[in-house]
């Protein structure tokens, strides 16, 4: 965008960010005589003994006053007669990373701080890092505090090299280094007299005149549609943003996933007619033939993105709860949301090194390379390619907090090499031979509320009708495929998803199955649900009170757990999550196994007929 | 001296970004609401509403909270502007605050807190608004330039500034559990500036108070106030005088300071407002009481 630049400011804690914008602002004349006189107020009450204190102008919350520290990204727009500016100054300390990450998705430019004293600190590792992640190319790095070290010359090359170092490392492009004291305001908005041996420019200076302009450019049309507009019968428009290229009446667009296509009959350009519509612009278009398009559609000419649900990518975690591998999440990219699981930590990037570590979990604030699949198909590309289609957020199903912010890498193509394989025997022809439909029937409850018991009996009421079938159960599983998996988080998680990936092949070879674990998340029910495919699953809830299972307590078990003989056990010291979405409810009280084998027969019945 | 581009890049970028928003919220909320001040920046959103829908009108109603000491000119113009695009315009007001006889000038803060805050969360409870839309800038003040365009509110309407939910790039999270809802702020990264320049730019109109204009008004503790109607009691030593003024932002009269300026065109006024030395917010009665923080204070209580 000519004219605006859009910029962050970061680096370690106290190394005065909020001080030099402000101090920026204050000295070229960029605020207003009110906020003058409130800063000049407010400072003589705060900790630099009457003298101004530029950050006040910058930290607006009170937790941030009275701790004299940036939580949140603040955001300052100025305008000097060469340039208009947006200004993010970010959060140093280490538990507001997240908040970080959110001033670098928009920036153009970070301007990252250094004290001199210190040299490059983890967080201005871990800040480049970031930054250039986020798909910043251009960094400033403001040498700080020089008038405490008597603004000697060997002191900033000594920084410098530090921070020319670090920015091989990670492969920053084009990096700059200045000089400053944000305190005194040395080479912030002219040259400093104190340092006559830097011969660059200030920073301001340096700010209205720095280039951002992308220079290879994408070409090709592309579109996300945010919603469809009919407000009668007669029109029938598609409203979203040019993410790239140009669109024009009469052109040729695809739309993805499904490759239909169509030709544009109209353009509306922020609500008026217009003939064309470029990048950046506001549009809502009409096709001249009625092909199914609804949000979270892709319209796009030219090369188009690619299509799949498999892909590599870096996720910065933000979230409280660590991210589990294997756990399900929505995911959100462009204008598409559907759930998606992270298969895979392929490993840890350590902050300070850049190394990479193995990992099973990712805390808040570590960035980490994951294999990530989709439940349906996605329109991506790769983040350096397409900022719009290449970066997306993780979001938790329960919560709804955003646990996660990641960028494309690139696709994975082993789904579409697996699907190639397509046998001649297809699981139609195996449901003709068996006289069957497949079907995995999945029982939950709690521990002795009777699933086995009762999933046994309708076992041999199915075998008795000539049908072929296999029942999956605690024994038969925990203590074969799944016996090297615990009890944490991620491999109760796994348990569950192996359990519904055996299933499914079971399915496929045309049987019919039956699981019986306690399955106490919802989560993972639904997991399974969406591995065995909805038009095969059926659930059973098998309800029956607390109190009614702990008074059978046939194995024992719930007399150990009161004792805490066994940590994290159902019902006891461990959530069980009752379904809302169960297909068939049975109550166990009062009914015997064979009313309640009869009860789900009723049910099943119209599941089991081909 | 002010050079006005047809085609001003940063006015389009910001035009793009809020159209952009308005259509995601409407895509993903379930009852989304826009609220009408009646002010210059509610003017500039209804403006873009009617372009980022069209031909379909704007997809919700709008909601105007009265504390029955607007302007009067004001409220001509919001019956006005529903007619003429036929918005589907609801008007509250805290009619437990007008049978207490709550007033601006008996009771202070807590007029605001009754008739606008205690309002607006009455009236977003009773209609069950998911989302609505605020004409909040982020260079109006401190607090709010650290909100987020998607800003969220527990079930008490409360927003918590410690623990603001992440928002990167233009991917909106928009999930909210039963009983919590979103403000939204279309509007976050434009300027006062860029507000004129656009009403300008777009020929949009707005409530003739923001034009100069003989008006009756009286000098009360450093304010200039518009005697609007006959609940305006002067004090002793006051006196009603008639001067040119106008007004940068409109809000209850007796709240709302005017400052003496001849600006009676947009280009007057866009470049009085270039050339201006102090904040539109000093003009703002209620901001001050409470020093620096009062604004964070009122939004972490629910107002707008």
């Amino acid at each position: 965008m000519d004219g605006l630049l859009r910029f962050i400011t970061c680096g370690s804690v106290d190394d005065g960010k909020s001080t030099l914008i402000g101090h920026m602002l204050y000295d070229a004349k960029l605020i207003f005589t009110d906020q003058e006189q409130s800063l000049e107020l407010d400072s003589k009450v705060g900790s630099r003994g009457g003298k101004v204190d530029y950050s006040l102008l910058l930290d607006g919350l009170m937790a941030e006053r009275e701790q004299g520290i940036t939580i949140d990204v603040a955001y300052r727009y100025f305008t000097t007669d060469k340039r208009s500016f947006i200004v993010a100054d970010t959060p140093g300390h280490e538990e507001y990373t997240r908040n970080m990450a959110v001033g670098a998705s928009f920036a153009e430019l970070a301007v990252i701080l250094v004290d001199v004293a210190h040299g490059v600190m983890i967080q201005t590792k871990r800040h480049a890092r970031i930054c250039a992640l986020m798909g910043i190319k251009h960094f400033c790095f403001a040498v700080n505090k020089m008038d405490m070290l008597q603004y000697r010359k060997s002191e900033f090359i000594k920084a410098e090299r530090e921070i020319r170092k670090l920015a091989a490392e990670i492969g920053l492009e084009n990096v700059t280094v200045i000089p400053v004291s944000a305190t005194e305001g040395d080479n912030v908005t002219s040259h400093s007299p104190n340092m006559p041996w830097y011969e660059g420019k200030a920073l301001l200076p340096y700010l209205e005149t720095v280039s951002v302009d992308e220079e290879a450019e994408s070409v090709s049309f592309i579109m996300p549609v945010q919603r469809v507009c009919r407000p009668d019968m007669s029109f029938r428009g598609f409203e979203g943003q040019i993410e790239s290229g140009e669109v024009r009446a009469g052109d040729e667009l695809t739309i993805l996933p499904s490759g239909e296509k169509a030709c544009v009959s109209s353009i509306l350009r922020a609500g008026e007619e217009a003939d064309a519509a470029h990048k950046g612009e506001p549009v809502t278009i009409t096709l001249d033939r009625d092909v199914d398009v609804s949000r979270g559609c892709v319209m796009a000419k030219g090369k188009l993105p690619h299509v799949g649900s498999l892909f590599t990518a870096q996720v910065i975690w933000m979230d409280d709860v660590p991210l589990s591998q294997g756990k399900s999440y929505l995911l959100r990219l462009g204008t598409k949301t559907l759930s998606a699981t992270v298969m895979k930590i392929k490993y840890k990037v350590d902050a300070d090194s850049g190394e990479w570590v193995a990992a099973t979990r990712l805390h808040k604030n570590e960035i980490a390379l994951c294999d990530i699949a989709a439940s349906g198909e996605l329109v991506f590309d790769p983040f350096k390619d397409s900022k719009a289609l290449g970066g997306f957020l993780l979001i938790d199903r329960v919560t709804y907090q955003t646990s996660a912010c990641g960028i494309i890498e690139h696709p994975l193509r082993r789904d579409e090499n697996l699907t190639l394989q397509q046998t001649d025997i297809t699981r139609e022809l195996r449901m003709t031979q068996m006289g069957q439909k497949p079907l995995t029937i999945w029982f939950t409850g709690l521990s002795g509320s009777g699933k086995s018991t009762i999933a046994n009996a309708l076992e041999k009421r199915l075998y008795g009708l000539g049908r072929h079938t296999m029942l999956l159960d605690g024994d038969n599983v925990r203590m074969g495929l799944n016996k090297n998996l615990g009890f944490e988080p991620e491999d109760r998680i796994e348990n569950i998803r192996r359990i519904a990936e055996v299933a499914r092949l079971m399915n496929d070879a045309g049987l019919i199955v039956l699981t019986a674990f306690i399955s106490p998340y919802d989560d993972d029910r639904k997991n399974a649900r969406a591995i065995i495919g909805c038009e095969s699953f059926v659930e059973i809830f098998v309800d029956t009170p607390l109190d009614v299972c702990e008074g059978r307590d046939v194995k024992g078990l719930y007399n150990k757990a009161r004792e805490n003989e066994i940590p994290n056990f159902t019902g006891v010291n461990s959530p069980y999550e009752v379904p809302d979405d169960a297909e068939i409810s049975v109550s166990t009280v009062g009914r015997t196994v064979e009313e309640c084998v009869n009860y789900i027969m009723e049910c099943l019945w119209e599941r089991l007929r081909i | 001296m002010i050079t006005m581009k047809n085609n001003n890049p940063t006015l389009k970028a910001l035009e793009a970004e809020a159209i952009y928003i308005m259509r995601e919220v409407v895509a993903e909320c379930e009852k989304p609401v826009m609220l009408y001040s009646i002010g210059k920046d509610s003017s500039v959103m209804l403006h873009l509403a009617l372009k980022a829908f069209y031909p379909e009108k704007p997809p919700f109603p709008f909601l105007h909270i009265d504390t029955t000491w607007k302007f009067h000119e004001m409220i001509e113009f919001r019956d006005r502007m529903a007619e003429k695009y036929g918005l589907e315009m609801l008007v509250y007001t805290n009619e437990d605050g007008v049978r207490q006889g709550i007033n601006p000038f008996d009771h202070g803060a807590a007029y605001t807190d009754i008739m606008k805050t205690e309002a607006l969360k009455q009236a977003l409870a009773k209609y069950g608004f998911t989302a609505a839309f605020g004409g909040g800038r982020r260079d109006e003040e401190k607090s709010r330039a650290k909100e987020r365009v998607f800003s969220f509110r527990n079930s008490a309407q409360a927003w918590e500034p410690k623990n603001q939910r992440p928002e990167l790039w233009k991917l909106y999270n928009t999930y909210i559990h039963k009983g919590e809802s979103i403000r939204v702020f279309p509007l976050s990264n434009w300027t006062e500036k860029d507000i004129w320049q656009y009403i300008r730019q777009e020929d949009i109109e707005i409530v003739p108070l923001y034009f100069a204009k003989v008006r009756p008004v009286v000098h009360r503790d450093g304010n200039i106030i518009m005697v609007d109607d006959d609940r305006m009691k002067l004090r002793p030593g006051e006196e009603k005088c008639h001067e040119s003024v106008r007004f940068r932002t409109l809000g209850c009269y007796p709240l709302t300071g005017g400052i003496m300026s001849t600006a009676d065109t947009l280009d007057d006024i866009v470049a009085e407002t270039l050339g201006a030395v102090t904040s539109e917010r000093t003009s703002r009665v209620i901001d001050k009481d409470g020093g620096s923080a009062s604004m964070e204070k009122r939004k972490r209580e629910g107002y707008f």
